[in-house]
Formats: structure tokens, C-alpha cells, sequence
């Protein structure tokens, strides 16, 4: 297998003493999809970051270096010359969708296009009709064309997610980076958005490294985990080999939180059954229609 | 982040340090005996003589009383100068958003490095610290009587003022937009265009319609050092003691420049 995306000894420490990254070295292989997990603050955002090279390592520390399909990200803290060329093939996924919202969706996704367009046709907004299909069919592909002329800062949080899917595909990426894509969604869109990472991911054999906050979507997407903790890698293996035990280990007392949809799914139960205590018994039937 | 649930800031009120109460008192004591101070240095620098309005006051009603019945007699010749004013504000006006619009990027921090955006904060400053009026005397010498020195004197000064309007408003736009499509690999002027413009557009429509707003008003007072337009009529008018005359100019512009503000202000509503 080739390897996709490759990171040596990488650290970074925003001038703080803990550093965010700590001498992390990692080879992700092309048509993989692999999971990063770990607890609030381990350093998983800053890793994405690190490999588009929208942050730079340390200069002083150890000598880090990311190279992303053969091609140099960065070298040494310094942003390799032909980065534009390489970040064309990086479809960037972010929490917060970094969409424009003034704009219509539509343009949104052609923007995909922007790293191999000409100026002279990019800075008039100039898309050839056929750009506009490809766009549209991505839309399409990910469930959402009817919303093509909307602004996006119309659409709901799962639609701009997958909005923000569709211009990775427009863009024609071949590694996807997903940072929490689905953190800020209901369960619902989750999955919808998960489904179609992985539909990417199986059928057009792009390697997608996806952050994510619940485990079990961890053990359910993606075949391999990589696990951080205080910026270092705890853990890099098959995902069914999560223990309990080792869950743990990487998110100590946070360890509830992070186990998912069972506690989750539990959560109206429990609700009326402290409902139930609050009223009386009488008022269960009652209440448990209005809830 | 991660999504939790809401809690109120904890400790957040009771923590901050408060100045003890004698300490503050102290200090507004100072503070107003300095803005009294300043007061009464400007009142003598100003030569305030609010007697004068009493002593000199037969001669105010009598100058008040030259002013009405306005005399309209001559209204077209008005009406036409107030046109060539607006002409006036309208090319200064472009003009300078035409050039506002790159000075402001380069001045903006998350936009130019520091040795571009220094030197274009510097010039930016001294084109705003610089009156009207005071361009307009110069342009004059430059390039004779007539409007198009008006034209020019509105142009470099709102220049000034536009480009620190609009890249204040860039400063504060949303980075995660811009930085997604930097993420696919675009030019820096793409980011701009695609990630930047869009979301600072309706300010700087607003601004540049809050500026054309006052420019009207400038494009009247520029005239009066021989820049073109109304304040060349007013400027004659007052000098030859046609009071009747100047108050149908003065209003005339009056009216003129409250439509426009009205206008205006509904355009600006409309941008954002
Ligand atoms: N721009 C920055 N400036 C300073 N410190 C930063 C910056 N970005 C991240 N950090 C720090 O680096 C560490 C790792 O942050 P990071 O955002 O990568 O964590 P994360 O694993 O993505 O957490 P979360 O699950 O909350 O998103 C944190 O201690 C954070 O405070
Ligand atoms: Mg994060």
C-alpha cells in the first residue's frame, strides 16, 4: 500500500509548556479511513491542520515534516513552496463548516475548482457550464442539489456539512481531512454525513482521515483508530480493539462522555423516570404523552 | 470544542478585582478638575465673548432681517449649481471607493504584512488628517478654478477616510470561511475575493453610501475657495451682502441634502 500521508516526528506548542504536539510520527496509507479520537484538548484539530499545513510545526524542536501524497507539506516548521499544488488534493472538512455564507451554495462548491483555475476566469466568478454540472452533480451525489442557489447560511448544520463534502469532491481530492465533522450535528445528520464520507471513501478510494469525538462511530466508520492524548499517540490499531480498558486510559475520567449513543439512546428514559419521581406515579401517563 | 451542555461562568463576577472605593473617588475628583481645566484654557484661546451676542445683538437682528423674504428670483441658476455640486460628490465619491478598496485590504491586519500595512495606514492617515477644504486650495492651484478641483480635493481626502472604514470592517470579518477556502488550495487573491468580500459588502456598501451622504455636504463648503458648484454662488453672495439671496441658496441646499440623507439612509437599509 502507498502510503498517503506521512508525518515525522511532528511537534508544535504554541509557546505554552505542554506542548499541542508531541514529536508525533504517523503513515496513513492511500484508501484508508482512519479515525482519530482522543479528549478535548489532545491535539487532534491541531494535527489536521498540521497536515493541509494551515499551521506550522516547531523550527527548533525535532525536525517535523509532512508529506501528503508524496508531495512536501511542510519541512522543518517551513510551508513547502509548491503547497497550493498539494492542498488542491486535500479536501478539508471542518467543525464549523467554513462555508461562506453570503454565498450561494452553489458557488461555495465550485470554489473546489479555485486551486487549479485560472485568475483571470476565478476572480470574475467565471465557472464554465460544465464546472457548474460537476458541482451540481456533486450536490446531487450528496443529497442536497435542491439547495444549489441558496445562500448557505440558509441551510441546516448537516446540509452545509455535506455542502462542505461536496466541494472536496469538486475539488477532486484524494485524501479528505474531516476535523469533528459531525460534532456539531444531531445524531440524525451524523450518520448521513458519516454514510457519505465512507461512500467516498469505499467507492472512489479516497483516503479520509476523520476526527471524532464518539467512539462508537469511531468502531462503526472507520477500520483503524489513531488515539491522542496530550498531543502524543496513545494508541494506532484496529478500531475493534478498543477496550473498555484502554478507552479508558485515553480519556480518563471523560471516558463516559465519549462511549456515545447507548448513553445517549438512554437519556429520554431517564427522563422520565425523573419525571415520574418529580410527579407522582399517577401523572406518569400524562407526562410521558407530552414528552 | 466539543458540544456541552451550558453553565453559567462560575466565580466570574466575584473574582474581578475592584478598585477600593477611595481610590475611585480620588480619581474622578482629578479627572473632573482636568476637564474643568481644559475648559477654561479653550475658552480663553477661543475668545468666548458671550456679551458680545447682548451688545451686538441690534446688529444680529438687523443682519437676520436681511435675510428674509428670501429672493428666489434667480432660482434656476441655483438649482443648476446645486447640480454641479452633487456631480462633484458623486466623482469624488467613486473615485475614492474605486481606491479605498485596495488601500483598505493592504491596511487590514489579517490581510497585508506589517510592512505593507504600515506605510498604507501612514498615508491613509495623513490623507484623512487633511481637510477638505484645505486639498481643495491646493487642487485649485493646481489645476485652475472649476469643479474638477472639487472633484479632486473630495477624492484624496475620502480616500483617507474609506480606506479605514473598510479595513476596520475586514479586520472583523469571520476567519473560517476564508481559511476554507484557502484550504482548497487557492490564490491569495481568490481568498479575498471568495472568502473575504462577500463577507464584508454590505458595511462597506453602507459606508460608502454614508460617505457620499456627507461628501454632498463637503461638495457645498469646497466651492467656497473657488472649487465649483453652489459654494462659489454662496461664496459671491456673501461677500456682495445679498443676504436675501444667500438664504435662498442656504436653502435650497438645506432641502437638497435632507432628501438625498433620507434617500440614502433607505439604500443603506437595504444593503445589509
Ligand atoms: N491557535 C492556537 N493558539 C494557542 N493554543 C492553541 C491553538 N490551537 C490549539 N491550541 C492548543 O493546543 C491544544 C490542542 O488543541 P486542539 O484544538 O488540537 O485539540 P482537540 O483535540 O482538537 O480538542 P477538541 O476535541 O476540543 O476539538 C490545546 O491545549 C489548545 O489550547
Ligand atoms: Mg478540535
Amino acid at each position: 500500500m502507498k502510503p498517503a500521508i506521512e508525518v515525522e516526528r511532528l511537534s508544535k506548542s504554541f509557546g505554552k509548556p505542554t506542548p499541542a504536539l508531541d514529536d508525533v510520527s504517523l503513515t496513513v496509507g492511500e484508501g484508508e479511513m482512519v479515525a482519530l479520537i482522543g479528549p478535548s484538548g489532545s491535539g487532534k484539530s491541531t494535527l489536521l491542520r498540521h497536515l493541509s499545513g494551515l499551521a506550522l510545526g516547531e523550527r527548533e524542536w525535532t525536525p517535523g515534516r509532512v508529506r501528503v501524497l508524496g508531495r512536501e507539506v511542510q519541512d522543518g516548521g517551513r510551508l513547502a513552496s509548491g503547497i497550493r499544488r498539494t492542498r488542491c488534493e486535500i479536501g478539508f472538512i471542518f467543525q464549523q463548516f467554513n462555508l461562506v455564507g453570503r454565498l450561494p451554495v452553489l458557488t461555495n462548491v465550485l470554489a473546489g475548482r479555485l486551486g487549479t483555475m485560472p485568475l483571470w476566469r476565478s476572480l470574475p466568478k467565471a465557472f464554465t457550464a460544465a464546472e457548474k454540472a460537476e458541482a451540481l452533480a456533486a450536490l446531487a451525489r450528496v443529497g442536497i442539489a435542491e439547495c444549489a442557489v441558496q445562500r448557505a447560511s440558509t441551510l441546516s448544520g448537516g446540509q452545509q456539512q455535506r455542502a462542505a463534502i461536496a466541494r472536496a469532491l469538486v475539488q477532486g481530492a484524494r485524501v479528505i481531512l474531516a476535523d469533528e465533522p459531525i460534532a456539531s450535528l444531531d445524531p440524525r445528520s451524523a450518520r448521513t454525513v458519516m454514510d457519505t464520507l465512507a461512500a467516498i471513501n469505499r467507492r472512489d478510494g479516497i483516503t479520509v482521515v476523520v476526527s471524532l469525538h464518539q467512539v462508537d462511530y469511531a468502531r462503526r466508520y472507520c477500520p483503524r483508530t489513531v488515539a491522542l492524548r496530550d498531543g502524543r499517540i496513545v494508541f494506532d490499531g484496529p478500531s475493534a480493539e478498543l477496550t473498555p480498558a484502554l478507552l479508558e486510559r485515553i480519556y480518563g475520567a471523560e471516558v463516559q462522555e465519549v462511549l456515545g449513543e447507548a448513553a445517549i439512546e438512554a437519556a429520554p428514559q431517564r427522563l422520565t423516570a425523573d419525571l415520574a419521581a418529580f410527579a407522582g406515579a399517577q401523572h406518569v401517563g400524562a407526562l410521558e404523552a407530552r414528552v | 470544542m466539543t458540544p456541552t451542555l451550558y453553565e453559567p461562568p462560575r466565580e466570574a463576577a466575584s473574582s474581578v478585582p475592584r478598585p477600593s472605593p477611595l481610590k475611585g473617588s480620588l480619581l474622578t475628583t482629578f479627572g473632573w478638575a482636568l476637564a474643568a481645566a481644559v475648559l477654561v484654557w479653550s475658552w480663553q484661546g477661543a475668545e468666548i465673548r458671550p456679551w458680545a451676542l447682548v451688545t451686538d445683538g441690534g446688529n444680529m437682528a438687523e443682519l437676520a432681517a436681511d435675510f428674509f423674504p428670501p429672493d428666489f428670483s434667480d432660482w434656476r441658476f441655483y438649482l443648476e449649481q446645486m447640480v454641479v455640486t452633487l456631480q462633484i460628490a458623486v466623482w469624488g465619491t467613486v473615485l475614492s471607493i474605486v481606491c479605498a478598496v485596495p488601500f483598505g485590504l493592504l491596511s487590514a491586519e489579517n490581510v497585508a504584512p506589517w510592512w505593507v500595512r504600515q506605510p498604507v495606514r501612514r498615508l491613509m492617515d495623513a490623507l484623512r488628517a487633511i481637510n477638505e477644504m484645505v486639498f481643495a486650495m491646493i487642487f485649485v492651484v493646481a489645476v485652475g478654478l472649476g469643479p474638477f478641483a472639487g472633484v479632486l480635493a473630495l477624492f484624496v481626502h475620502t480616500t483617507g477616510v474609506l480606506a479605514k472604514l473598510f479595513s476596520e470592517a475586514v479586520e472583523a470579518i469571520d476567519p473560517r470561511p476564508v481559511e476554507g477556502i484557502r484550504a482548497t488550495g487557492a490564490h491569495p487573491l481568490e481568498e479575498i475575493v471568495y472568502g473575504v468580500i462577500p463577507q464584508v459588502m454590505p458595511l462597506w456598501i453602507s459606508y460608502s453610501l454614508y460617505r457620499f451622504e456627507s461628501n454632498v455636504r463637503s461638495a457645498t463648503v469646497v466651492g467656497m475657495v473657488g472649487a465649483g458648484g453652489i459654494g462659489v454662488v454662496l461664496w459671491e453672495l456673501i461677500r456682495g451682502f445679498y443676504f436675501a439671496q444667500t438664504c435662498a441658496v442656504i436653502l435650497v441646499i438645506v432641502a437638497t441634502v435632507s432628501l438625498l440623507d433620507i434617500v440614502s439612509a433607505r439604500l443603506r437599509k437595504l444593503a445589509i
